[in-house]
């Protein structure tokens, strides 16, 4: 058998803090396919809410810390495609002015995968083993899917769950509204594109509503649980790690 | 209407999201037109990757732009036509005025333009007593109402048929009806009038050739080509970068542009003028003028980041995507120029700081990147206006916004930087989220400046261990 290279996780900072078990699923699913993980427990935010809000400075400051500590690695994995996007694609840019640091920023970059990008495209896995019996909707969370053309994977893993119903929602690729300090900034225009996500989720019947970025789902739970919806969010790690 | 009144984004906002009619105009015409212009790409002969040969059109002419508008200028003229440049909005709106005075031009009839709008061209046509009459059917509605339009392609669709009917009966005079043909033959007949009496047709320009020496207007109710050809006087304005090389680019882009627009191959009425009516020619205008416009167009070329900002054709594509217009509006963003394009191009043109909440308010979804038919990067572009505007930037004349989210970013930087002091932060605002209230276990209200957040929305409280905490335990408990 082909040597399998450990990967190293790059949790998001809102899964590391609010959500440590989307983390746990994503490890346990990881080792069940019997990857080796590691871990670098020093690793924070990867500087993405400071740069969408303009503060290039701030983000460079992350981005150093980042690049420093997972050089090393030989395979990045994030539950987050919003945040693979930014070392992917914004670590480069925010170095335009620095060739050194610009080449080590795309290398890095090279090396880090979401998720479920990982599990189809480098290690053919679209059957993890997982078995789910409840009615799931999927959300298509638009940095992951736009920026990272991500689409297809997560859609061949969760078709691949036992006894998992798929209801796909209208407009499942239409923003949730997050936008990160957006959604605090201009919560009234967050709120109103939220609402149409919530009812388009609603109108499903789903029990649960999943997406590979807990920044969409936090968001989408956020106004489900205000309105007392029974829906219950999952990140899809959370899903892939059932037996 | 020229200048910008975009600091009322906010306000106006929450004032489009809570008015139903509004919402329902904007939910149908995105449902029209999004997915439509999406099937049409499809449909290409030469598949997608014309927007990419387009867009790469578009930036050839952008890069060569002081010769293909000389080309433009020197055919122009060799036809019998006047070009004028104007550096300003305030220059092509004289310009303009003073052609319509030396002519003793009393009443003008106006194709449907962007780039007047910008420049705030029937204002000053009005104050040198000039009647000024729009008339494409939207821009007539909303000229009538005295509004500003709600969408760069469509800009009535925030009226009623209902409110259209009263707004015809108190300006036209006719019998009220709320019937759409009714309403449209009562528009005709009104406008019919206008052309045959007017003494000069103004239009503006969708995309100029510099090869054969021409402009193009592009229309679906042939009101442009009236305009254009009845009155003795044809004024044409362009924006400086609507213009390509040649034939072949310009009818590709032509046809992206419909598709963006309308949803159509192709627009109803594509005219192309190049010139007066030639001699002994019964048709046509006895003059033809057209004013290149830079206002503020020689600084984004001069600019890498925003130069990509000129390939922009204003179909509107990315209007009839974006979440954010799809639930604020048009008249939110307080400029001619709303949606997606107007988040980028207003800041450019009018400045980065009064138009700060355009390039702020939006969740950078991408969205508008894929349906415009040019793949314009608008995400990028509006990273970086906020770069600019959160750390200032002397050559675009921005001062830095935001100090106290900058102080807080700062904060942040340093708790960032340092897992131990992070895991400090966190442990202290564990202890401190108790205080908030609840429902359900989720937090109900955020204190400022986080509570924008809760307002509709509760919050999954921190939880009692980071995952870096049990990631350690666990490798410990191996050991
Ligand atoms: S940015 Fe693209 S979609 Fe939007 S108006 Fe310009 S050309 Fe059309």
């Amino acid at each position: 058998m082909k040597h399998t290279p450990p990967v190293t996780l790059f949790v998001q900072c809102i899964i590391d803090t609010i959500y440590p078990d989307v983390a746990e699923a994503m490890v346990k699913v990881l080792e069940d396919l019997n990857i080796q993980v590691s871990c670098p427990t020093s690793q924070t935010c990867c500087g993405q809410p400071a740069f969408n809000s303009g503060h290039r400075q701030v983000a460079k400051a992350a981005a150093c810390k980042f690049i420093d500590l997972f050089e090393e690695a030989e395979i990045i994995i994030s539950p987050s495609g919003s945040c693979v996007n930014m070392v992917r694609h914004h670590y480069p840019e925010l170095f335009a002015d620095d060739p050194e640091m610009q080449k080590r920023a795309i290398k890095v970059g090279a090396k880090t995968y979401e998720f479920t990008q990982y599990l189809v495209d480098v290690l053919q896995a679209e059957d993890v083993g997982a078995r789910f019996a409840r009615k799931v909707t999927y959300h298509a969370s638009c940095h992951l899917n736009r920026f990272l053309g991500v689409d297809r994977q997560p859609r061949a893993l969760l078709s691949h769950i036992r006894e998992m119903e798929l209801i796909e929602m209208k407009d499942a690729d239409r923003c949730c509204g997050f936008g990160g300090t957006f959604a605090v900034k201009y919560s009234d225009i967050s709120e109103a594109i939220l609402k149409e996500k919530v009812d388009n989720i609603l109108q499903t019947g789903a029990e649960v509503v999943t997406g590979c970025d807990m920044g969409c789902l936090m968001n989408i739970q956020g106004m489900l649980s205000r309105i007392n919806a029974s829906v219950e969010v999952k990140h899809i790690a959370q899903l892939l790690a059932e037996r | 209407m020229a200048g910008i009144d975009s600091e009322k984004y906010k306000q106006n906002a929450h004032k489009a999201i809570a008015d139903p009619v509004l919402q329902s105009a904007l939910t149908s015409l995105q449902g029209r037109l999004g997915p439509a212009t999406k099937k049409l790409y499809n449909t290409l002969p030469e598949g997608q990757e014309l927007r990419k040969i387009a867009h790469q059109y578009r930036r050839k002419a952008i890069d060569n732009l002081d010769v293909l508008l000389e080309t433009l200028a020197e055919n122009i003229r060799s036809h019998g036509g006047q070009v004028h440049f104007a550096p300003s909005a305030e220059d092509a709106v004289e310009i303009c005025v003073r052609i319509a005075l030396e002519n003793h031009v009393r009443t003008v009839v106006k194709g449907k333009s962007m780039v007047t709008e910008e420049i705030g061209l029937n204002d000053g046509l009005e104050q040198a007593g000039i009647e000024v009459t729009e008339t494409d059917l939207g821009e007539y509605i909303i000229q009538l109402a005295g509004e500003r339009p709600t969408h760069i392609v469509a800009p009535a669709i925030h009226k009623t048929r209902e409110q259209i009917g009263e707004l015809f009966t108190e300006k036209l005079g006719t019998p009220y009806t709320d019937d759409p043909p009714t309403l449209t033959q009562d528009a005709r007949r009104a406008l019919r009038e206008k052309f045959l009496t007017a003494d000069m047709g103004i239009s503006g320009c969708n995309l100029a050739c510099a090869e054969t020496g021409h402009i193009t207007t592009v229309s679906n109710e042939g009101n442009i080509r009236m305009a254009t050809t009845l009155p003795k006087l044809h004024v044409a304005v362009m924006g400086m970068e609507r213009i390509v090389a040649n034939l072949e680019e310009q009818q590709a882009i032509l046809r992206l542009m419909s598709m963006g627009a309308a949803s159509q191959q192709i627009g109803g009425y594509v005219s192309y003028v190049g010139g007066p009516a030639a001699p002994g020619h019964s048709d046509g205008p006895e003059q033809f003028h057209l004013i290149i416009v830079d206002n503020g167009r020689s600084k984004i070329l001069a600019d890498e980041t925003f130069r990509e900002m000129l390939c922009c054709i204003r179909c509107g594509a990315c209007l009839n995507i974006c979440p954010v217009y799809g639930k604020i509006g048009g008249h939110s963003y307080g400029s001619a120029y709303s949606g997606p394009v107007g988040a980028v191009v207003t800041p450019l043109l009018f400045g980065i700081n009064d138009a700060s909440d355009l390039c702020s308010g939006e969740s950078l979804c991408g969205a508008c990147r894929q349906a415009c038919p040019l793949e314009i990067n608008l995400p990028r572009m509006l990273l970086a206006l906020r770069s600019k505007l959160s750390e200032g930037d002397p050559s675009w004349q921005v001062k830095p916004a935001r100090n106290q989210e900058r102080w807080l970013f700062r904060c942040w930087q340093f708790v960032n930087g340092n897992r131990t002091l992070y895991n400090l932060f966190y442990a202290v605002a564990r202890k401190a989220q108790k205080i908030l209230p609840t429902q359900d276990g989720m937090i109900r209200k955020l204190p400022y400046p986080f509570n924008g957040w809760t307002s509709q929305r509760n919050m999954q409280p921190l939880a009692p261990k980071t995952f870096m905490q049990r990631w350690q335990e666990k490798q410990e408990g191996k050991k």
